[in-house]
């Protein structure tokens, strides 16, 4: 077989960088051993999405059905709710299934043709299918079990991240990743979460909204690390108002000989056990490299991640690199970027990825939006700046879904009030990222958004009234 | 409290009108008596008007460049007392002014040319050309003054245009990103003239059109052929734009009729040397041109035609006694034309102090306005820049002017033998409605002879 664009791995990537190039009109093959959509539509953004909503929707009920101090001050009684997470997880699979059948459809209408199948690379031109067994999508073109040699141009590797096993802790039985955690036969009744980054927070939040206890175990001094002590604060405390047990500056050592219970040493340096009947690991996710053939192509490393340039080149010739497996940020809309962008450079356009900005979510509870530089980001660039928050408790629309912790923050430079950064916390902030980012991209100054009419009333105000407020005169604090 | 107007004085000759070349005071400045408020320029000296009265400067008549009408309010000051001004009280009119003023006698009670306060801020950058006076240099104006800026309205969005430091991340929307690309542009190298910078459509636009004008297409990363953006825009005023229209009218005016001939100064400067070496230290030294003035005076005694100013409106060339010799000076404002009077009354050493004492003068912006008009006929030299040949302009409404070009020794023919020589071209123009070439060329041809038999400059 014979291509212009051969891509591995059909993820937020590399499905849409190959939509991209059937739109422009490039001879492309995907291959894909599982469904289109990646770690993203499959096991990650989209389903832990679903399952963070039913475990609100399920903890919003849970609270209705409270007695004495408890009871919604909204002055909504409900008995006490139950929760079939069978069929939340059959709502969550049926979202996942139009989604990728979504994709599929749109590959199919743009020509590109997919190779159901795991890839090894030959080399930097040739490719060979390995058949997945199993029938496939519409468009898929299953390589039924045989092997199939692939000859193309252009070798496109978007194979995504895997998530980091623990060597003392290996998944298997009741220590799961992610992956497992998002489609749960049952509920545990007490999780132990490994690790208090964004997917450990976000999946223990919902874990504990849907009533099982949970325990987040971190080596850290903090919850959300990566993440600036003032945005984290709310997080923290709504998990300590959740009832989430969290363990700070305490390392986990592996299970205890039964099985039944995690054994890590405290931030006091004793060694303790905690009982517990299921183990999320999510230390993080590193670049998928092992098992299809990568290091026959000897490409320059960049740490785990392939190193490429800001065109998504690699070190070999017409070989391309987009997604997690090229490292941080490791985040969907990035590599969807990255696809489209070196779609077009095949089809002979000019293009760099050089965002602005790539904005960061975490769907934790209050949400946070990170997007450019933090103040102290800015300060150690040497960029001399000011910055402003304004709080979600001077916001009517906050009070009225009764959800004011939280704030946004705005980062500008002092000479010309041009917008470097955009943080906030608080209930439903991921979609302010829309604006952090626009206005980043766009080059705004702190003029800018100020000087623009923001709906009332809506959570948005407070991007507004951020900016004012940097600029010295905010109006409603 | 009065108001006291200050018009434009007339400075004499019949000058109808005079340009404001640099004020001296802003709108509320005190000043004194005799404190010096505006230096406005006439056919080529520039004046300086002082105050006759203590105030405070209410307003200002016009912009630096303008033209104001003798006897058009140059100043208003606020006194103590009454003022002499017995007009409407009202603001005056903003009235764009113009070189049409009213008449000179004319009272000019409604005030001329009057700008209102922010555009004065704006024309007040705008700037002088004429030589700053020691006292100038006080002036907190003065500065400024160096450094013509165009005016607020001529200059385009490109001039405007901001550039980064090399390390600085060119800032512009994701559309005009992609454009740049697929143009094959580098943002690094295109000026933003959006806020804080941004590079917007139109920035683009003018690169594009600056490489079109065919600047070096690609600059690479090379910073040393990296293409440049901007453009200045440099008013014309002051004597600037007297000499450009000195020059329009007389090449508009005059059919040059220009004649070239080489001149053996080997002898001249045999003497001068001598000269020199004998009353050098009492009398000074004498350069070539005031000999070449007495070889053009001697001369003009054959030929009075050529030291003459003609009316062409009446038609009549007055042909004059005297020779009143204009020297042609660069000054750092601009050409100018210093006039040594009775040139044909003064020996070599006099011409010579006084060429010192005029060109000193000019360039420091002290000559007076007898000094710098007048003239009957022009010398111009470029000195050592002089060159093989030039084509003089005449000093209109003069007739003649000559121009001395590089003295260059050379071997030349003399009795079947080469022999060096110092040579010296002379390029004259005249005014050929008057001048015939017959004339023109024996002219010059006498002054050769002068020149070239040094003797006879001193025998006669």
């Amino acid at each position: 077989m014979e291509t212009t664009l051969l891509i591995i791995g059909g993820g937020p990537g590399g499905y849409v960088a190959a939509i991209r190039a059937g739109q422009l009109g490039i001879k492309t093959v995907l291959v894909e051993g599982a469904n289109p959509g990646g770690t993203c539509l499959n096991v990650g953004c989209i389903p832990s999405k679903a399952l963070i909503h039913a475990a609100g929707e399920f903890h919003k009920a849970s609270h209705f059905a409270a007695e004495g101090s408890e009871q919604s001050p909204l002055g909504i009684r409900t008995s006490a709710p139950s929760i079939d997470i069978r069929r939340t997880v059959d709502w969550k699979d049926g979202i996942v299934k139009r989604l990728t059948g979504g994709v599929g459809a749109l590959l199919k209408k743009n020509g590109v043709q997919v190779v159901r199948g795991w890839a090894r690379i030959l080399d930097g031109k040739t490719v060979e299918v390995r058949g997945a067994e199993g029938g496939g999508s519409g468009a898929a073109n299953d390589a039924g079990g045989q092997t199939t040699r692939i000859r193309c141009e252009h070798l496109l590797l978007a194979t995504g991240s895997e998530a980091v096993e623990l060597p003392f802790l290996p998944f298997g039985g009741n220590v799961v990743s992610s992956t497992e955690a998002l489609a749960p036969e049952s509920l545990p009744e007490h999780l132990v979460v490994v690790g208090a980054g964004y997917i450990g927070l976000e999946l223990g939040t919902a874990y504990r909204k849907l009533g099982c206890r949970v325990t987040v175990v971190e080596a850290a001094g903090r919850v959300l690390p990566a993440y600036d002590d003032e945005l984290v604060r709310p997080v923290a405390a709504r998990l300590k108002s959740l009832g989430v047990e969290v363990h700070l500056e305490s390392s986990v050592l592996g299970m205890s000989d039964d099985g039944k219970a995690v054994r890590m040493k405290n931030a006091g340096g004793e060694e303790v056990s905690i009982a517990a009947d299921r183990v999320l690991v999510a230390v993080g996710r590193r670049p998928r490299t092992g098992g299809f053939g990568l290091e026959s192509l000897m490409l320059d490393m960049n740490g785990r991640a392939v190193r490429i340039d800001n065109q998504c080149r690699t070190s070999m010739r017409n070989v391309w690199a987009i997604g997690d497996l090229t490292g941080e940020p490791m985040l969907a809309h990035r590599a969807m970027a990255q696809g489209e962008m070196v779609a077009e450079i095949i089809a002979g356009k000019r293009r760099h990825f050089m965002p602005a900005a790539i904005p960061a979510v975490c769907f934790t509870d209050p949400e946070v939006v990170v997007v450019g530089l933090t103040p102290q980001e800015a300060a150690k660039q040497g960029l001399d700046c000011i910055s402003a928050s304004f709080p979600y408790a001077a916001n009517g629309r906050a009070m009225t879904l009764e959800d004011t912790d939280g704030f946004v923050r705005v980062v500008a430079r002092k000479d010309n009030h041009l917008i470097v950064g955009w943080q906030a916390v608080g209930g439903a902030v991921s979609e302010l990222s829309t604006a952090f980012v626009q206005s980043i991209e766009m080059g705004a100054q702190l003029e800018d958004v100020g000087g623009t009419i923001h709906a009332h009333p809506t959570l948005g105000e407070a991007v507004q009234e951020a900016a004012l407020k940097a600029l010295g005169h905010a109006l409603h604090i | 409290m009065g108001i006291h107007v200050i018009k434009m004085p007339d400075v004499g000759e019949g000058i109808a009108e005079c340009e404001v070349v640099a004020w001296r005071v802003q709108p509320g400045d005190a000043v004194k008596e005799d404190q010096i408020l505006a230096d406005v320029m006439t056919d080529k000296a520039t004046v300086e008007i002082p105050s006759p009265v203590h105030g405070t400067v209410m307003a200002l008549g016009g912009k630096v460049g303008e033209s104001l009408a003798v006897g058009a309010e140059l100043v208003r000051l606020e006194i103590e007392g009454a003022g002499n001004f017995k007009g409407d009280a009202a603001k005056p009119a903003a009235a764009s002014a113009g070189a049409s003023a009213p008449a000179a006698d004319e009272p000019a009670d409604v005030p001329h040319g009057f700008v209102p306060e922010p555009q004065r801020v704006a024309a007040g950058a705008a700037s002088v050309s004429a030589a700053p006076s020691a006292e100038g240099v006080r002036d907190p104006g003065a500065p400024a003054a160096r450094h013509p800026a165009p005016a607020s309205s001529g200059s385009g969005a490109s001039s405007r245009a901001i550039f980064r430091d090399a390390n600085e991340k060119p800032l512009a929307a994701p559309a005009v990103r992609k454009r740049a690309w697929d143009m094959g542009i580098e943002l690094q190298y295109v000026g933003g003239s959006g806020a804080a910078g941004r590079i917007t459509h139109a920035d683009l636009d003018n690169f594009i059109a600056g490489r079109q004008r065919g600047h070096s297409a690609q600059s690479g990363a090379d910073s040393r052929y990296a293409e440049l953006q901007g453009e200045e825009a440099v008013p014309l005023i002051g004597l600037r734009r007297k000499i450009a229209e000195k020059m329009q009218l007389s090449k508009r005016q005059i059919p040059h009729f220009t004649y070239v001939e080489e001149v053996d100064v080997t002898e001249l400067e045999a003497l001068r040397t001598q000269l020199n070496a004998r009353y050098g230290a009492e009398r000074g030294k004498l350069t070539l041109l005031p000999l070449l003035m007495r070889a053009v005076v001697l001369a003009i005694r054959k030929f009075p035609e050529v030291n003459a100013r003609f009316d062409d409106q009446a038609g009549i060339v007055t042909r004059y006694q005297p020779v009143h010799l204009g020297i042609a000076t660069q000054t750092d404002a601009g050409l100018m034309v210093p006039v040594i009077r009775n040139a044909e009354a003064r020996d070599p050493w006099s011409s010579a102090k006084e060429i010192v004492r005029l060109a000193e003068a000019a360039r420091t912006g002290k000559a007076a306005r007898d000094e710098l008009s007048g003239s009957t006929i022009t010398i111009t030299s470029l000195g050592p820049l002089g060159g093989i040949v030039s084509t003089p302009v005449i000093n209109h409404p003069e007739v003649a002017i000559v121009g001395v070009n590089r003295i260059l020794e050379r071997p030349v023919v003399r009795n079947g033998g080469l022999v060096p020589r110092k040579l010296m071209n002379l390029s004259s123009s005249f005014d050929h409605r008057v001048i015939d070439g017959m004339v023109a060329a024996e002219f010059i041809q006498t002054v050769r002879g002068y020149l070239e038999s040094p003797a006879t400059l001193f025998v006669e």
